[in-house]
């Protein structure tokens, strides 16, 4: 599964996209799995509710399931306009 | 109907008549423009990057566009947001809107303002004195968003 980063969460974790292999069920398993994989993904993931997250591009929820999915994207609330 | 994410800047008055050339039922035009501010919070800022998410951001901007479209009558709308590295007095963002009258325009322009803050892909990073700050999301803007969700479409014919 591709995993993509915007923003301080890329900053946080260094770098824009990276690949993992998961047995995470939902958005939430995943964030835990990611949790424990160095301490820039520890930092980036400490409070979920400062992030949104996409699932194949699709804005979704942390409850969300992720079987089947290609792309899982992590950013924080946008800041267009 | 466009929509354009792009790094160099736009000249609004080419735009706007590109829009409007050849269209006699356009009768009204309403143009936003929004610039980089040269503070924050009180704090000089020296400039601002914008990040986004290419190939999704276009797509958010135009289903924003479709569902102004469903809302009022409009002739034409054009939106277009920068991104990359941008100064204090630079445009960032150009929305146009075009219709017979004019309250549909301005109503569908200020729309279209307030859910592309908060639903397309941009993230701004400012440059400060003390280093590089990201912008978080304001309430208010949330807020802004959050009005549209259940008011009726304004703006028909006679205004």
């Amino acid at each position: 599964m591709k995993l993509v980063y915007f923003a301080w969460v890329r900053e946080r974790i260094g770098t824009a996209s990276e690949e993992v292999s998961t047995g995470a069920r939902t958005v939430a398993e995943l964030v835990e799995d990611l949790r424990r994989r160095s301490p820039g993904h520890a930092l980036a993931f400490a409070d979920i509710s400062a992030l949104r997250v996409a699932v194949d591009e699709e804005v979704s929820d942390f409850s969300a399931p992720i079987e089947g999915a290609r792309e899982v994207a992590f950013f924080p609330p946008m800041t267009g306009g | 109907m466009a929509v354009r994410v792009q790094e160099a800047d736009f000249d609004i008055a080419a735009e706007m008549a590109a829009m409007t050339a050849g269209r006699p039922g356009i009768g009204a035009v309403v143009s936003f423009t929004g610039l980089v501010r040269g503070e924050a919070g009180g704090e000089p800022i020296s400039g601002m990057t914008l990040e986004h998410w290419p190939g999704v951001t276009e797509r958010a901007l135009a289903a924003i566009e479709a569902e102004a479209r469903a809302r009022w009558p409009l002739e034409d709308v054009l939106i277009i947001h920068r991104h990359g590295a941008l100064a204090p007095g630079d445009r960032i963002v150009l929305v146009l809107t075009a219709s017979a009258h004019r309250q549909a325009a301005f109503a569908a322009a200020e729309f279209l303002m307030d859910y592309l803050k908060t639903r397309a892909p941009f993230w701004k990073k400012e440059s400060t004195p003390d280093g590089g700050r990201w912008v978080d999301a304001r309430e208010a803007d949330a807020a802004a968003a959050a009005r549209w969700q259940d008011a009726p479409a304004r703006g028909g014919a006679g205004q």
